[in-house]
């Protein structure tokens, strides 16, 4: 961890850093449909950044197109993606990318029941990724995997490594998981929704484990959520994404006290708590526009209470207020970010 | 593990391994040499001294059709070798690669399915001199099509898993992923695709040998033998008897045994 650290005074430039990214459809008359618009975020390292949104914002595509793994029918269509400042992701071939996935970027999927190969060996499918990556020998590869899954409170790891994934819970699938993901020591590490499939203890479990990965190798991670109870457990700063654009960003604790875009407040306040008990819950009226919905104005307008005449024609821009805190509101321009949404 | 009520698992693979066993001892042991001819004793009914009877030159038929047994096994095995070999190629190509290859390599398989399999085969055939490797050859392209197709739309399926996708994202290359992550996965439907294309390759053998094209005197061969002995079907009908219920049997007994894979693996999933 001092080496990382070091390493970050040395070269000052972020471990992932994504600038005013657009991802486009293919095969689309004119510029193509937009799925992602000037997204810009940056992870420092040792950082926790969480990304929360509703289905169909575009957290997922925007953590595939950190690895190149986006669908086909998608592509980039500007922007670029720089990790440690030097490699530029964004033009990489698939060949030269591929020795970024798994060695310096891991991702954790969603689904840890069809993520691991049900015809391969637990074993196998940890070794594989170090003896690809690292060059291990079969020996080292097997001891460094018993090792890895001690190291994600796994029992029993020798003869685990002979079980197939059927032969696990759900859990204990998505720790192998974990485990495969830290397996080459990566800088950052991925979090599609990691424990969305998983019941809640299981859950506590896993979150806890990433936040001892965390504590112990300086990894940082970019944690994929629609949870904002995971986000504000694990993260030091948030993203909240809606259809395509990051509409705020901030410190955990800004976000939750001071939310200044009335979708994060919707989004906050739609969170069931027992002092809610016997009121109907509270849930933001419409959708997530689709691609070709979104029209000239703020993309939130069909759906915000306060949207005025202005909302609906022009485009906010993301601005940034005190502490970093930023949104892409026009109310809270006019308020000089002083004062927080109502929903 | 409850009881499995699949007959034509059992019934397919005790045919499938007496045949084989038959085969096995037929290298190391016949009752008579097999080209042994003596036309003292031509064309007897089956007795103590010989089984299954003599043919027309009075040699032993089940010496013979024991031998033949290892015909039908070698053409079997070797052109099911290259049919899963060239539908593997096709079938993962076409797959994996997806758009114009995919389009190209599907519409030729279509093409050779298309063809009635034995002129197709005779054709092959009979561009060049009749021999044992030029018979596997031809019934080995024949098969390739069938391969081909049920390893493509394997590959189809399991190209867009999660655990591909997770493979991928671990940094796995092309090759990992069909031979490694994709293949082993598929392995089930291939495996009852060639029981049925061994089927079809004996009988394809058998009448390529009937007609005289296949397998060339004197390795003995079950068609060949049909030939031979339509001429005494009314004076010596065992003789037509016995490479006829082998062709049956070993026919049968493969189908059964593809069908009772299936099944397994349909109950599985």
């Amino acid at each position: 961890m001092q080496m990382r650290e070091a390493a970050a005074i040395a070269t000052e430039a972020s471990l992932l850093d994504i600038r005013n990214l657009q991802i486009r459809l293919r095969r689309t008359r004119g510029a193509g449909l937009s799925v992602l618009d000037g997204v810009s975020l940056t992870v420092e390292r040792g950082e926790t950044i969480g990304i929360v949104g509703e289905s169909g914002c575009g957290k997922s595509v925007l953590s595939l197109s950190i690895l190149g793994l986006l669908p086909s029918a998608m592509r980039i269509g500007g922007g670029e993606i720089w990790y440690e400042g030097r490699h530029p992701l964004h033009t990489m071939t698939d060949r030269d990318i591929r020795a970024f996935r798994g060695k310096e970027i891991a991702m954790i999927f969603q689904d840890p029941m069809s993520s691991l190969n049900h015809g391969l060996t637990i074993g196998y499918q940890i070794t594989e990724t170090l003896r690809l990556h690292l060059g291990y020998s079969r020996k080292e590869a097997r001891e460094r995997a018993v090792w890895l899954l001690r190291k994600v409170g796994l029992p029993r790891p020798e003869s685990l490594l002979r079980e197939y994934p059927h032969q696990l819970s759900g859990g204990m699938r998505q720790r192998v998981m974990i485990a495969i993901a830290v397996s080459c020591n990566p800088g950052l590490l991925i979090a599609d929704e990691p424990t969305t499939a998983l019941d809640v203890t299981i859950q506590a479990q896993i979150l806890d484990l990433m936040r001892q990965i965390r504590e112990e190798d300086g990894t940082s991670i970019l944690l994929i959520s629609h949870d904002f109870g995971i986000i504000a457990d694990m993260c030091d700063r948030v993203l909240v994404m809606y259809a395509g654009q990051i509409v705020e960003s901030g410190t955990v604790d800004d976000l939750f006290e001071r939310p200044l875009h009335p979708y994060t407040a919707g989004l906050l306040r739609s969170i069931p708590t027992p002092a809610k008990k016997n009121s109907p819950l509270y849930s933001i009226e419409g959708h997530v526009p689709a691609l070709h919905e979104r029209g000239a104005g703020c993309r939130f307008a069909s759906r915000c209470a306060h949207a005025t005449e202005r909302c609906r024609t022009e485009q906010p821009e993301l601005v940034a207020y005190r502490g970093g805190h930023a949104a892409r509101c026009f109310l809270a321009e006019a308020e000089g970010g002083n004062r927080h949404a109502a929903v | 593990m409850k009881r499995m009520k699949s007959y034509s698992l059992v019934l397919g693979a005790s045919f499938v391994s007496v045949l084989f066993v038959v085969m096995l001892i037929s290298l190391v042991y016949t009752p008579h040499p097999p080209n042994e001819m003596n036309i003292r004793e031509r064309l007897q009914a089956p007795s103590v001294r010989h089984w299954l009877g003599t043919d027309n030159f009075g040699r032993d038929i089940l010496s013979r059709v024991m031998v033949g047994s290892q015909t039908a096994f070698e053409v079997g095995a070797v052109s099911v070798a290259i049919g899963l070999l060239g539908g593997f190629l096709v079938g993962t190509l076409a797959g994996y690669m997806g758009k114009w290859v995919d389009e190209l390599l599907m519409r030729a398989t279509d093409a050779l399915l298309a063809f009635p399999g034995i002129l197709l085969a005779l054709l092959l055939v009979s561009i060049s001199k009749p021999s044992l490797f030029q018979t596997m050859l031809a019934i080995g392209i024949l098969s390739i099509p069938s391969f081909a197709r049920v390893i493509r739309s394997g590959v189809l399926q399991h190209k867009e898993a999660d655990y591909v996708k997770a493979a991928r994202g671990l940094g796995a290359g092309h090759a990992n992923l069909i031979f490694v992550q994709i293949a082993p996965n598929i392995a089930s439907s291939v495996v009852t695709t060639a029981a049925l294309s061994f089927s079809t390759a004996v009988l394809i053998e058998a009448a390529l040998s009937y007609l005289g094209l296949g397998v060339q005197p004197p390795d003995p061969s079950w068609g060949r033998m049909l030939n031979e002995a339509q001429s005494y079907l009314a004076k010596a009908p065992w003789f037509t008897l016995a490479p006829g219920l082998l062709i049956t049997l070993t026919v049968l007994g493969f189908n059964l045994l593809g069908d009772g894979i299936r099944d397994l693996r349909d109950k599985k999933s």
